[in-house]
């Protein structure tokens, strides 16, 4: 097959078994029909439940046996929560947040 | 890809299955096993994504990790039309994502500034929603129930392997705990 199509191919596939697994809620459970009281429930708690997960996602390369022991992810994370708390301000956290973050793992803490 | 795909993490592996050659089962399967996440931030949507009409569509294929982030607490200013919000969100957010594959791609090789430690600023994100969530929350068993999965599963799963295995088990303890958290003075705020 020619590559280029087979590119496109490949691409396409992504894309559609992506679109569906963003699709299959909606399907299963139409605005039309009552939502099962269990589903319901479930789409109330689950947010709550995957921030956190992403949370860590995003934090699961950080090795806490080796140096520097988590430290920089440590400390970036503490200030992005107290500064959030403090000045509830979601760009002026996020902002400071990853510079401080590159300041440390750039300057700071060198591996 | 940016475009027909948008999904951050998928098409990092998309390039990968271009790479290698893998055959169309493999780029299934694996697609199925990295998105199947989004099944639970469609579930979790279904309240708030009634009544869309045409822009719904849109919406449900526009459901990223980031999208559904902002989603989750994002509420309209006053004199909003809702739908409109969240659609822009949506919307704004795929864009910002677009340019920023096409200016990748262009300066990608060009560019000597040092960006070491710049991908802190998607973890900053979901840390900022998460207190946002906290505070929020008339009950903090549902994030805390995220946050042990996630651990627990982290460590005997491993990093690339995690994120099923841990739906799963939120999904299992969240419905245990459904007798306690699911009361109607609670109910009706998604």
């Amino acid at each position: 097959m020619n590559g280029a199509i087979r590119a496109l191919l490949v691409i396409a596939f992504v894309a559609l078994v992506t679109f569906f697994t963003r699709l299959l809620p909606f399907v299963l459970f139409p605005e039309g029909k009552e939502t099962p009281p269990y589903v319901k429930y479930l789409g109330k708690v689950l947010p709550f439940a995957i921030i956190a997960m992403l949370m860590v996602y995003c934090l699961k390369g950080t090795s806490l046996l080796e140096w520097p022991y988590g430290l920089p992810e440590l400390i970036a994370v503490a200030a992005v929560v107290v500064l959030h708390l403090w000045k509830k301000n979601t760009l002026l956290s996020i902002g400071v947040g990853t510079v401080l973050y590159m300041l440390l793992v750039q300057f700071v803490f060198i591996t | 890809m940016s475009i027909f795909i948008y999904a951050g993490s998928m098409q990092f592996v998309a390039v990968d299955l271009l790479a290698t050659g893998a055959g169309f089962l493999q780029v299934i399967l694996m697609t199925l096993m990295v998105n199947i996440r989004h099944v639970f931030y469609g579930i979790s949507m279904l309240g708030k994504f009634r009544n869309l009409g045409a822009k719904k569509p849109y919406m449900i294929f526009s459901l990223t990790d980031e999208t559904f982030s902002l989603l989750c607490t994002a509420e309209p200013p006053k004199n909003v039309d809702r739908n409109w919000f969240f659609f822009f969100i949506a919307l704004f957010n795929q864009l910002y994502w677009i340019v920023g594959s096409v200016v990748g791609g262009l300066l990608g090789s060009s560019f000597s500034f040092n960006t070491q430690g710049i991908d802190f600023a998607m973890t900053a994100l979901f840390v900022v929603i998460f207190v946002n969530q906290w505070r929020e929350a008339k009950s903090h068993v549902p994030a805390l129930v995220g946050l042990v999965c996630s651990l627990v599963c982290l460590l005997l799963f491993g990093a690339d392997n995690f994120i099923l295995p841990a739906l799963i088990g939120m999904v299992v303890l969240l419905s245990v705990f459904r007798g306690r958290l699911d009361r109607p003075e609670e109910g009706a705020a998604t």
